[in-house]
């Protein structure tokens, strides 16, 4: 399938906020905002996956990356008290908030919008029979079955290790 | 689009690279090293479009130890709190000789 030019664009979109965003959150102060920007980051490149045919690690990545790591993170800072002061964060103004209850407007509008959309019953573009986890769960669960196991142990380790460490000593 | 991918993946790498380098608080540190490991990811989903499915396969195995990684690298930031009372890394020198 040929890509169009608002394939093209949307691509290059993605992967420049990807890099802005990454950008910013590099050069944050406020651990709390570099947190967010790196969701960001994390959202765009899931974008990329998505478009680059691995649907799968893209869903996987929305809700691994910036699902669960990224909200341990702000949860260490909040318990580390880490965040600035509110009179250092919160330097936004009144112009600021205006654009953004104008986002969420036009974002509520597009949502609501789509609601009201019948999806069509099977999407055109998409073969019948196509299914996108088959080509990533047949090797893993075939040739790489030892490491996947491996990596079920590697977990059980991280977790008893963390407990273990982060625990009070009494 | 794979050369663009490959591209965007390098530039997040380096990006990672200069937060590690330049940073001194531990947790945005830990962030940037996160960030690399999803550049490399990138790459790794560029080249499976060439090379078929395997790089999907080490991109979840990547994900899993990134998640192990951050549980055991905050609990140890917590302890290292705990001790210090700050997780700035210019007053963590207990192995400077």
């Amino acid at each position: 399938m040929p890509y169009g030019f608002v394939y093209q664009f949307l691509f290059y979109l993605f992967g420049l906020i990807a890099i802005v965003s990454a950008a910013v959150f590099v050069t944050r102060r406020n651990p709390v905002a570099a947190a967010l920007w790196l969701v960001n980051t994390m959202f765009c490149i899931a974008a990329l996956y998505i478009m680059m045919d691995a649907q799968f690690v893209g869903a996987i990545q929305v809700l691994v990356y910036a699902g669960a790591i990224m909200v341990v993170f702000l949860f260490v800072v909040m318990l580390l008290n880490l965040g600035l002061p509110p009179s250092v964060a919160d330097i936004r103004g009144k112009g600021a908030r205006i654009i953004a209850l104008l986002a969420g407007l036009v974002m509520l509008a597009e949502v609501l919008v789509i609601a009201r959309q019948k999806l069509p019953a099977e999407l055109a573009w998409l073969p019948r029979g196509t299914n996108i986890t088959t080509p990533i769960t047949e090797p893993l669960f075939r040739a790489y079955l030892l490491p996947f196991e491996i990596t079920s142990v590697l977990l059980l380790v991280a977790i008893v290790g963390a407990v273990v460490l982060a625990k009070k000593r009494s | 689009m794979v050369p663009e991918a490959l591209f965007f993946s390098a530039i997040l790498f380096v990006i990672g690279v200069v937060g590690v380098l330049t940073r001194r608080n531990a947790i945005i540190i830990f962030m940037c090293v996160e960030l690399m490991l999803n550049a490399v990811n990138l790459s790794f989903i560029g080249f499976s479009r060439l090379y078929g499915a395997g790089g999907q396969v080490f991109v979840i195995f990547v994900m899993s130890v990134a998640a192990a990684e951050a549980a055991v690298g905050l609990a140890i930031i917590i302890a290292i709190f705990r001790h210090h009372e700050t997780v700035d890394l210019k007053n963590i020198n207990l192995l400077k000789g």
